[in-house]
């Protein structure tokens, strides 16, 4: 199963049959599995990643440090859901250190992205602070390095 | 006036008389041809890992750039060693047992150099790597060549090499999982040809650079059986497991006076292994085994891939057990293998290695690399697929019952 997840991990695209083949299992077994998996979400959803930039599409990102209060019983997680559900943010994390919530804000512009933090955001009860981090450059992300430019050097034919 | 023809004359006959690589013309014609996908190189298409080149940027700033001791880093040495009796079993005492080289090519020529005396015979199983005969011609050895065949799995079998013994025959060389067949060979097998060399008094030389590269049950080092330690020079190196080709360090194992005759060679010729690859070594070993793990279990997967792929194109490929080549039979196309080669290469742009480039026993096969990425790999299989069947290959239907 875990090998079946790093295949599709790396690649949404490849087929069942393909799977089946590098593994070294029946086709009918590696689709039950898939199945299995999406089933109970440990498959969540197949996405793909887009460098945007090359298509000109402007795309404004913001990393926020949330400082909350912590609620009884609940703890992060009220706090945590009332601004995850958003779809404005993309991520949302809790962590530990200086500050609670580390939150990926995307927009069309800086405006855009300054009044969601001011209006809805910073606006939330428990939100205590936050810190706006404007992104400059993405140079990796998940796993993906967006401008490599490593190439094949070898020698086309060696013994 | 002195032209060129008298130049060669100059030349040590048995440098001369050593016939070019197979491998070279075709070289020289791929380089030829754009957009060639190419199944035909010989090292891993993985970098090297980042942490391997970062160990060695560091090393330079803080200025390791000076000679090692002739045998390489104590250090790197006693690695090895552990490295060795924790996989195998096997105990080196990494002072007097061990020298670092530059790539296993150089471990060979020493080892070969050290022991061979005029017209002593060294038995090398074929298909086989390119640089064994020569390496031996050029120690003023006679190389013998054992044939494997597929009906085998290309194993060397005991009754093989007892039939190839003469009074002159001094080292048997192995290179096991193999190079190009991908051939491994089983404890038992090794077993077996142990026992002939012992009743002959052979030296074995034990080329098992692609160890790490095993995929059908374990790999077993020649001199962790019984009575073989002493009379077998272990070679070994970082190229294939680590992806580190193009750094040039190996090692050799063996008793302490082959290892100090080597290292005799080795300090007048060589001085020493270049101190950037030993400490990119070093690290390679204390850090490098999950990287390496998982570069392994990507090249099971491809190898899985490209068994299948032959299959459906209805070329017989026996299963290659290790190292990174799938060696399968073209005889169906009725090519031999040089056509079959050219041709792909011409019609198809995909570049493999014909099987004759290895020695006779390889005609009517080709060396089909699989350290590839998936996608070329596809797209190369696409191509040869449309290849063979213009060649008349019909897929036969296997029944399971």
């Amino acid at each position: 199963m875990k090998e079946i997840l790093e295949l599709m991990e790396l690649n949404a695209k490849i087929t069942e049959q393909e799977i089946a083949i590098m593994l070294d299992m029946e086709v009918e077994e590696v689709r039950k599995i898939i199945k299995e998996m999406e089933d109970s979400k440990i498959i969540l959803r197949y996405i793909t990643l887009v460098n945007w930039e090359k298509v000109g599409e402007e795309k404004v990102s913001a990393f926020i440090e949330v400082r909350t209060t912590p609620q009884r019983d609940v703890g992060f997680d009220s706090v945590a859901e009332r601004i995850y559900r958003f779809p404005e943010v993309r991520s949302a994390r809790l962590m530990s250190g200086t500050y609670d919530l580390a939150v990926f804000i995307e927009g069309r512009t800086m405006r855009e992205v300054s009044n969601f933090v001011a209006t809805k955001l910073a606006t939330i009860e428990g939100v205590v602070s936050t810190t706006t981090h404007f992104v400059l450059k993405t140079y990796k992300q998940d796993g993906v390095i967006i401008e490599d430019d490593e190439e094949d050097r070898r020698l086309v034919i060696s013994p | 006036m002195i032209n060129k023809k008298d130049w060669s004359e100059m030349i040590n006959p048995t440098v001369r008389d050593i016939p070019p690589s197979g491998i070279r013309r075709f070289f020289d014609m791929v380089t030829e041809i754009k957009g060639v996908i190419s199944l035909g190189v010989g090292e891993p298409d993985f970098v090297t890992p980042w942490h391997i080149r970062e160990g060695c940027i560091y090393s330079l700033e803080k200025g390791y750039t000076m000679y090692t001791s002739n045998q390489g880093l104590l250090e790197l040495r006693e690695a090895i060693a552990r490295d060795l009796d924790v996989t195998y079993g096997v105990t080196y005492d990494a002072r007097r047992e061990l020298l670092i080289t530059v790539g296993v090519s150089e471990a060979l020529d020493l080892a070969m150099r050290a022991l061979i005396c005029p017209g002593d015979e060294v038995l090398i199983p074929e298909p086989s790597y390119v640089s064994y005969a020569p390496c031996t011609m050029m120690a003023g050895g006679v190389p013998v060549h054992i044939a494997t065949t597929v009906e085998d799995s290309f194993r060397l079998t005991a009754d093989r090499v007892e039939a190839a013994i003469t009074p002159r025959t001094k080292i048997l060389l192995l290179c096991y999982p193999n190079n190009p067949t991908g051939a491994v060979m089983t404890r038992r097998d090794l077993l077996a040809i142990a026992e002939v060399a012992r009743k002959h008094n052979l030296i074995v030389i034990s080329d098992e650079i692609y160890d790490k590269l095993t995929y059908a049950g374990e790999h077993t080092c020649m001199s962790s059986l019984p009575g073989m330690q002493d009379r077998t020079i272990l070679l070994n190196g970082f190229s294939k497991a680590y992806a580190m080709t193009g750094w040039r360090v190996g090692y050799a194992a063996g008793n302490a006076d082959f290892i100090a005759a080597m290292t005799k060679i080795h300090q007048y010729t060589m001085l020493c292994a270049p101190i950037t690859a030993q400490m990119a070594a070093l690290e390679a070993l204390r850090n490098g085994r999950e990287g390496m793990k998982r570069m392994v279990q990507q090249y099971n997967r491809r190898r899985h891939l490209v068994m299948q792929s032959f299959r459906d194109m209805g070329l017989p490929c026996f299963e290659p057990g290790g190292a990174f080549y799938a060696f399968p039979e073209i005889s169906a196309t009725g090519l031999s293998s040089d056509e079959f080669a050219e041709r792909l290469l011409m019609e198809e742009k995909v570049a493999l290695v014909p099987g004759s480039a290895f020695g006779p026993s390889g005609e009517g096969f080709v060396r089909c690399s699989y350290a590839a990425s998936e996608d070329d790999l596809t797209e190369a299989f696409r191509r040869m697929d449309r290849f063979v069947k213009r060649y008349g290959v019909k897929v036969k239907t296997v029944v399971n019952l």
